[in-house]
């Protein structure tokens, strides 16, 4: 019998990085081992879910969910979980703000279908056949979950403990965060665990920016030749480090690229695209006797700019779905 | 009305997979279902992006093989705006995919294809995993691949900003130029991967090759299927994994195509299924034959053995040589044998690690101009590469700015999806009888899917050492008739 | 359609529309009623986020009115509220959301006829898109 405490980890939509983060903590893997009983949690369906059911309810210590909510068996395994575990820990931008996946609230289930069914170059479908819930093949039943209009965020479906954020949070965050959650010393419920800061602090390029920013014309990166030293905004382009939290250490910045805001807002800004929004407006070239639709030319793609990762927890929620 | 066996979880391609396998009245093996029960919608949600965003969007298709997604669209995005990437670029461009092949490739084989041999096929469940295979070949050994996939990884995170969803691909060229400074680095790093390449190789002879039984059962007919194969081969027909055209071989290896990126909506289709939220594409010229294979089968199978059948041998000079030892021990080219996708893959461990060691010396590798910007007006754009599971293709439309208006991505795994149920209906059908399980299902039929290696998050396997697996028999009725469960907790 | 009554929040600066629209109480110029003032220091202290707040709780229209141009009392806070909001809008549509639906416009303290004017056009536009539901939307809170 052993008396360590269970560890989860469960995927949602998640495309696996999180879990690579978890390979990732190389040897550090074993001091984790020796301390915990990690339980992976089979993706339960059907039958599985008596095995789960038959659980006592909190028999696992803390559970790891990484992924957002897109589909009635995750929003179900979702809940079993928060009831079999006694700390649910949101893990990754997915499953803390929708993440990447969350980008299909911009459009539709209708549309989403449409293109990977019909309108693909490669389909070939006369009978116009989707995937349904349930099927018939030679008179066996196959079975589908359902796949939902809008993707949630773990915390629209069951109570969260705490949060961890980045796609994927480094291994030196999970490092940290079981640190913390082993020495019992627990922050208030509901915290992000990660220093509740923006990364252009954290940025070595934050000492290039002049007193007085002002952003002449916006750029995209493929517009000019990056320079490896200034701050990005400085040169036009947009970088999500002021409207994003801190805790990567500006990976992207040291691969010269500008951030996209894998962390998520901090606690005040809440919104991270309002936030950013707000941040550039204040930078944006005062003296064009208000020409600023010539400034904004290349911000092609506001939404999905600002709210990459963050979609799923827009105040803006999602596209205005068609009847 | 037969019975259903339900082996659930199985997979992650794109999420969760299951594998679902209907007996007939009498008990017999029906058919065998592998469902993809999720789907994200990327070609649809991708519409209004910028193009130049795609690369970094999606990578998050998958974060056990970011890169190749990474790469597929940077190569889409040369292709979208007309741009040859500068000499530096494609030298930094293809020393990081050739990384990324070597580390995913050493993990697979480590810690989730090779406990099936290390260990043994038939050693308990609670030894077939990492632990396991730390106990056959030492601690030592173990350490060193920890630590060679750490000294990759660290490398490539210098390069590309992250390693998982990397930031380096541009129309073009890359964002960062590799320091000079680092050269010495990178050849110390080349030339230790070469030696653990062999020495990975080595291991797989001594220990596989040398047992019999394991000889056996990777040429066992349970474990063959013979399709078609592809995969992309540079200009001389060989083995590449970031460039040119794609090629298509018959089950006899002749070559029924060898054709641009550009072409591939003329070869390939995709088939739907109501069952499945994935699509499983085939040679469109052969049309959709259903769930079969032989001679006129228009399934064609990707990744490690898939590629080197599809080609006319290796690009280095080592890793010919092992590919030689390959097909001579399996019976001459192509061979159809779904275990020896294993060994492939070693083989095509040695060619990255190789490929590594020459461009560590290439002089381009630290020419800081790591940008062509002449772009033109973008339109379409098609990129392909070759994913550690096989061919990955991006195909872009957008307006004039770049933004996009439609999106088509054939990944890797949707290739191999229809040949999976395949080599699970064969392995299905030589241990179920009459309604009976032999006790060697699970572990065979696992072992038939991990093969193919589709993404099943490393991290899920290695840690607590098997996945954990169960299952049910059930009857007409719903009720449960036989529950069969290796969840260890 | 007739009787349906668009909800409009217009943000309005204390210093000049604000008292634009006093004035425009004053003198009785008639405007819509469906007009929720919400009183504010400078239109440049108008976060983005209020405005979405505004949506998602039931707004089918919001406005943001601020002095004129160079009329400003903190210099540049209308200035930096155009350059927001020209964003904003820009991604409104992105969410399904009409851009008309938002405007930003400038009212000084003495026009009590541009207010009733700019209310009133912003109603008539709202009539005609007719009532705003972001449907789809989750209601817990952010983390
Ligand atoms: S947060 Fe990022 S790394 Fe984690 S599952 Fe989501 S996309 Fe993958
Ligand atoms: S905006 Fe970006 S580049 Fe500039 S300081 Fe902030 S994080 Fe660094
Ligand atoms: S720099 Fe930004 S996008 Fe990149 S890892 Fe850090 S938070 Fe994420
Ligand atoms: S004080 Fe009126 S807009 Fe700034």
């Amino acid at each position: 019998m052993t008396h360590k405490p269970k560890v989860a980890f469960y995927w949602c939509a998640s495309c696996g990085g999180c879990e690579e983060t978890v390979v990732d903590l190389a040897e550090k893997v074993l001091d984790v081992v020796a301390k915990v009983d990690i339980v992976f949690w089979p993706c339960a369906m059907d039958f599985k879910y008596k095995d789960v059911e038959t659980m006592k309810d909190g028999e696992i210590a803390v559970a790891f969910i990484n992924g957002a909510i897109r589909t009635g068996e995750q929003d179900h395994v979702a809940k079993l979980l928060r009831k079999k575990s006694g700390m649910i820990i949101s893990f990754g931008s997915c499953s803390t703000h929708g993440g990447v996946p969350a980008l299909a609230n911009l459009t539709s289930r209708k549309k989403i279908f449409a293109s990977s069914y019909h309108h693909s170059p490669t389909v070939e479908n006369p009978e116009g056949i989707e995937p349904m819930q349930t099927s018939q093949v030679n008179g066996h039943e196959l079975i589908l979950p359902e796949f939902y209009e809008t993707v949630r965020k773990l915390s629209d479906i069951v109570d969260v403990d705490y949060y961890m954020t980045g796609c994927p949070p480094t291994s030196d965050n999970l490092a940290e965060a079981v640190g913390v959650i082993l020495s019992g010393n627990l922050p208030p419920k509901g915290t992000v665990l990660s220093p509740n800061k923006a990364l252009c602090g954290d940025c070595i390029r934050n000492e290039t920016k002049p007193d007085n920013m002002v952003v002449e014309r916006i750029r995209r990166p493929i517009d000019i030749i990056l320079d490896s030293e200034t701050c990005f905004l400085q040169q036009g382009v947009i970088c999500m480090g002021p409207a994003t939290r801190t805790g990567c250490g500006a990976l992207c910045i040291d691969g010269n690229m500008p951030c996209t805001g894998c962390y998520g807002p901090t606690d005040n800004a809440r919104d991270q695209g309002a936030k950013m929004i707000a941040a550039l407006g204040g930078i944006l070239s005062e003296n064009r006797e208000m020409e600023t639709n010539e400034i904004l030319e290349r911000l092609t793609d506001p939404a999905g700019t600002f709210y990459r990762y963050t979609l799923a927890a827009s105040k803006l929620g999602s596209v205005r779905k068609e009847e | 009305m037969g019975k259903t066996i339900t082996i659930d979880p199985i997979t992650r391609l794109e999420g969760h997979g299951k594998i679902t396998i209907c007996l007939d009245d009498n008990g017999d093996v029906d058919r065998a279902f592998f469902q993809v029960p999720e789907l994200r919608g990327f070609e649809a949600f991708c519409v209004g992006r910028n193009a130049e965003d795609m690369p970094q969007i999606t990578s998050r298709i998958c974060g056990v093989c970011p890169t190749a997604h990474h790469m597929a669209g940077t190569r889409a995005l040369d292709d979208l705006y007309g741009v040859e990437p500068t000499p530096a670029a494609k030298a930094i461009r293809k020393l990081f995919y050739n990384m990324f092949i070597f580390e995913d490739h050493l993990i697979h084989f480590y810690y989730l294809g090779g406990p099936d041999f290390i260990v043994g096929p038939d050693a308990p469940a609670e030894k077939r995993n990492i632990l396991g295979v730390i106990e056959t070949v030492g601690v030592e050994t173990a350490s060193k691949v920890i630590e060679i996939r750490k000294r990759c990884r660290a490398l490539m995170s210098q390069i590309g900003g992250k390693v998982i969803h990397p930031v380096l691909g541009l129309p073009g060229g890359v964002a960062k130029a590799f320091p000079e400074k680092q050269r010495e680095d990178l050849q110390v790093f080349g030339k230790d991967a070469v030696a653990f390449a062999q020495f990975s190789l080595k291991a797989f002879a001594d220990i596989v090759l040398g047992n019999k039984r394991y000889v056996e059962t990777i040429l066992s007919d349970t474990y063959i299927n013979e399709t078609c194969y592809m995969g992309l081969v540079g200009k001389d027909k060989k083995v590449d994994f970031y460039e040119q055209d794609v090629r298509v071989v018959d089950t006899q290896g002749k070559e029924i195509v060898t054709f641009e990126p550009r072409n591939y909506a003329v070869h390939l289709a995709e088939h739907v299924e109501p069952w499945s939220y994935i699509k499983f594409p085939y040679l469109r010229k052969r049309g959709w034959k259903g769930f079969s294979d032989g001679k006129d089968t228009s399934l064609v199978r990707v990744a490690p053995l898939g590629r080197l059948n599809a080609s006319e041998g290796m690009a280095t000079p080592l890793a010919q040589e092992e590919h030689d030892k390959l097909y001579d021990t399996l019976g001459g080219k192509p061979a159809h044998n779904t275990l020896a996708w294993h060994w492939a893959r070693l083989v095509e461990v040695l060619q990255a690690a190789e490929t590594i060691r020459q461009l560590a010396d290439a002089p381009e590798l630290t020419d800081p101009h790591v940008r062509n910007m002449d772009l033109q007006t973008p339109r379409t754009g098609i990129g392909i590469v070759e994913a550690p599971r096989g061919t990955l293709i991006h195909h872009y439309e957008t307006d004039q700015n770049g933004v996009l208006t439609g999106v088509n991505l054939l990944v890797a795994t949707l290739f191999n999806s229809a040949p999976i149920c395949l080599s699970i209906e064969k392995a299905a059908r030589g241990l179920i009888h009459k309604g009976k399980v032999n006790d060697g299902l699970l572990n065979m039929v696992e072992m038939a899917f991990r093969a193919y290696d589709p993404c099943f998050s490393c991290a899920t396997h290695s840690l607590p050492g098997e996945m954990p697996l169960s299952i049910d028999l059930v009857k007409p009725d719903g009720t449960v008739h036989a529950h069969i469960s290796r969840n260890r907790k | 359609m007739s009787d349906y009554k668009p909800k409009i929040i217009a943000f309005v600066c204390n210093w000049c529309s604000y008292a634009g629209a006093d004035k425009a109480g004053g003198k009785k110029l008639v405007y819509a009623p469906n007009v929720k003032l919400i009183r504010v220091m400078c239109s440049g202290r108008v976060d983005p986020q209020f405005a979405m707040e505004a949506f998602r709780k039931g707004a089918d229209g919001v406005m943001v009115l601020g002095c004129h141009p160079g009329d400003c009392h903190y210099r540049s806070g209308n200035i930096k509220a155009f350059n927001r909001f020209s964003i904003f809008q820009r991604m409104l549509a992105q969410f399904g959301i009409e851009k008309e639906r938002f405007k930003l416009d400038w009212v000084g303290a003495g026009e009590g006829e541009r207010f009733q004017i700019t209310a009133n056009e912003m109603t008539e536009t709202i009539k005609r898109l007719g009532p705003l539901s972001i449907r789809g939307f989750v209601e817990s809170e952010v983390a």
